[in-house]
């Protein structure tokens, strides 16, 4: 019964904030507490998945083929657990970054808005019911990328809400097709009847569909245009907090489906996947060195890693799979941490371009240290998890034998060192620009010990990176052997 | 039957491509409306058309008729429901662009300026 | 906007839209109608009076605010689901009882009609939230 609370935590939560929304102090600290109960939670679902397998619930006493099903496998457990740990340092950052009108309009009981539908779409067993959590977690995010509704803030918003309702649009159109095809949504069912599937080529359209909407919400090539326009306009607490869930979803989804439904036609899936995959990673960090705005750097950079984690996704073996998952694990923690980091040069110096940036690592060397440990660790220097990760998945290459996106990987690694420097030698490393003065700003106390936490926290994963790696095995088992998952849900 | 919807169909997604097309921000709005509905009708298509038939049976007295699925209509139910949220917040978002900016052209949403 | 024909209908029709909400949400237990449309419709009736009165009126003669309607919403359609949990079925099991049994009043009341009114109340703050921030200024 645990498992219905990742989604009825949130919506209790959300409920109390919204009364409570006029008492500032209440909020904060009330948010911070909840997010810690959510992690705890979570942390209870991953570790009893963990030992018992997959773990299945049906609410509404309606047995599996026909009622909504929940479901917990050690991957979906994982990602909750990181979005909610990811959640609390945003609540620790926020009270000392995002401004009293924008906190009392409505932003924390938003953030547990996003959580519920975060928290819904990784662990339903429902196709529509995906849909109707992915709408839950975009309706919150919508608000919260026009919360406060500068100019800017407005024209990236009617961008983002524009094309992440066209991919809905696919999305349901594809779970129509699906449904008249094959006349279950429970997507472990359907996953048992297409392995025994003669009924003609409209599954691979409804398929291709998903698959499309999937890319436009995970930002992969060529429908990745929206998030550097969109991603940049809100405080940046909304942005790392958007970073490490949002498109990390849309990735988990795709693995799901891929694991579910994809694998019985993978000739041509997985030369597809790959193909995009490599655009991805090379398209985004090109992108990125190109960019002068920390958070535009720093967004492109998202896309540039979710073609990581599809990587590990075509490649399509126990070892590739576990080393995108335990890059998407290091992926939310890092990416989060570099915006945050980015906030703080913010608070420091009035201004996200690297134009008007520098002499930063003199003038406070704490904050060039925060912002230099995720950084690294993007870039993927040892002994940082982002390290671990990119060696996971080229290893997980290697042995399935694809050199040539293996080869891709590498030559993006360089790449991103080479973005992630220029950061570092324009707002650390280099003179203070003389013809603009560079305001002298101060830090609030909540958002550096929130980044010095989260760089604690990357430290850690890369630490013990043999036990995460040891929990990535398992969930890359589950997702290479679709059977575990399907024989949870329909309880044979 | 099949072939008019199927027309319809058709017909709402060439608009709402149209609609999406214009220069005008509002007409996106409208553009987004008809793609929803679009959607809602391919849902109730694809769920499969049978006439005649009730969705629901009271006591099994009936079983020869036979029944018409209830799902796709409930599927169409909460599409609709979220498409509404959805058009709501969009509405609101592109008033308030209007209020800022004074205008509704899509101009005004490249960056630079 | 100052009609006075439309003020006059507006007053009288709104008590009058509101229990045919309520009928409407009670009705949608076995036959067309429910939570989501009795909620549009008392959403329906507040906004038919705010386009006569204006905004600022309507809201004065609401004795709460649109969003705390929406949250307690919420709240409702939540806690339909825990008697379920209380008699040891899965969250969200719909519990039935009927009162007065045999007799000609028989009632049947449920969980899922109070998960209804929570969805009732949930729509209509919703709507009026939405409706009152475009129609003010």
């Amino acid at each position: 019964m645990i498992l219905v609370l990742p989604i009825i935590l949130p919506l209790l939560f959300m409920v109390v904030l919204i009364f409570t929304r006029r008492w500032l102090f209440f909020q904060q600290a009330f948010s911070l507490l909840a997010s810690i109960v959510l992690t705890f939670v979570s942390a209870l679902i991953l570790a009893d998945v963990y030992q018992n397998g997959i773990m299945a619930v049906q609410p509404g006493s309606w047995e599996a083929p026909f009622g909504i099903t929940l479901v917990a496998d050690t991957f979906s457990a994982l990602m909750m657990t990181t979005t909610s740990f990811v959640a609390i340092i945003v609540m620790i950052f926020s009270p000392g970054f995002i401004d009293k009108e924008r906190q009392t309009a409505g932003y924390y009981p938003l953030v547990f808005g996003l959580l519920m539908g975060v928290n819904g779409a990784l662990i339903t067993g429902d196709l529509f019911n995906l849909y109707v959590w992915y709408e839950v977690m975009l309706t919150s995010s919508f608000v919260l990328i026009a919360l406060g509704g500068s100019a800017e803030q407005l024209r990236g918003s009617i961008k983002y809400v524009t094309i992440n309702f066209i991919a809905s649009i696919f999305f349901v159109s594809a779970i129509g097709i699906l449904y008249g095809q094959t006349g279950t949504l429970n997507m472990a069912d359907l996953a048992a009847k297409m392995r025994t599937w003669e009924g003609g080529s409209y599954i691979n359209s409804a398929l291709m569909l998903f698959f499309i909407a999937f890319s436009v919400k995970s930002a992969l090539v060529p429908f990745f245009f929206w998030l550097p326009a969109s991603y940049h306009t809100p405080p940046i607490a909304i942005t790392a907090l958007f970073a490490g869930t949002l498109t990390k979803v849309g990735v988990y989804t795709m693995f799901r489906f891929y694991s579910l439904f994809v694998v019985f036609d993978q000739q041509f899936w997985q030369i597809f996947i790959l193909t995009l995959a490599g655009l991805t990673m090379f398209i985004g960090v090109l992108m990125a060195a190109s960019q002068f705005d920390i958070r535009k750097i720093l967004s492109f950079h998202i896309i540039s890693q979710v073609g990581y984690m599809v990587m590990g996704l075509g490649i399509f073996t126990v070892s590739g799979i576990a080393g995108a998952i335990y890059f998407t694990i290091h992926n939310m923690l890092s990416k989060t941490n570099t915006f945050l980091a980015g906030g703080l040069v913010y608070q420091r110096s009035g201004s996200y371009d690297l134009k008007y940036l520098g002499g930063l690592y003199k003038a406070s060397p704490f904050l060039a240290l925060l912002f230099f440990i995720p950084a690294m660790s993007l870039a993927g220097i040892p002994p940082l998890p982002g390290f671990f990760g990119k060696f996971f998945l080229i290893k997980g290459g290697f042995e399935a034998q694809q050199y040539f996106i293996t080869a891709v990987a590498i030559l993006t690694g360089l790449f991103t060192l080479f973005s992630m420097v220029k950061i570092w030698n324009e707002a650390y490393w280099k003179k203070e620009p003389e013809d603009v003065k560079v305001k002298n700003g101060k830090v609030h106390p909540s958002t550096f010990v929130a980044t010095a936490l989260l760089a604690l926290a990357v430290i850690l994963l890369g630490v013990f990176a043999g036990p995460v790696m040891e929990i990535s095995m398992n969930a890359g088992e589950q997702i290479v052997n679709p059977e575990m998952y399907i024989n949870a849900v329909l309880g044979r | 039957m099949l072939f008019l919807l199927a027309i319809l169909i058709g017909v709402l997604y060439g608009a709402a491509v149209y609609l999406l097309l214009r220069r005008n921000i509002f007409k996106l709005i409208l553009g987004l409306i008809f793609l929803g509905h679009a959607t809602n009708m391919l849902l109730f298509v694809a769920g499969g058309l049978t006439s005649g038939r009730p969705a629901f049976l009271r006591g099994l007295q009936d079983e020869t008729i036979g029944m018409s699925d209830p799902l796709p209509q409930a599927l169409i139910l909460t599409a609709i429901v979220i498409g509404l949220g959805v058009t709501a917040f969009a509405l609101t978002l592109v008033y308030r662009f209007y209020k800022v900016t004074k205008t509704v052209d899509f101009d005004e949403l490249s960056e630079n300026e | 906007m100052e009609s006075i024909i439309l003020q006059i209908a507006a007053r009288h029709m709104r008590p009058l839209l509101v229990v045919l909400s309520l009928i409407v949400l009670y009705r949608g237990h076995n036959e067309p109608g429910g939570g989501f449309i009795g909620g549009l419709m008392f959403g329906a009736a507040y906004i038919l009076y705010a386009m006569a009165f204006g905004v600022e009126k309507t809201q004065k003669s609401l004795f709460f605010n649109p969003i705390n309607l929406t949250a307690l919403g919420l709240l409702v359609a939540l806690l339909s689901g825990i008697p379920a949990l209380l008699l040891g079925n899965s969250f969200m099991t719909g519990e039935w009882y009927t009162f007065f049994a045999q007799t000609a009043f028989e009632l049947k009341l449920g969980t899922p009609l109070i998960f209804d009114v929570g969805v009732y109340f949930a729509v209509a703050g919703m709507l009026m939230l939405v409706m009152f921030s475009i129609m003010e200024e």
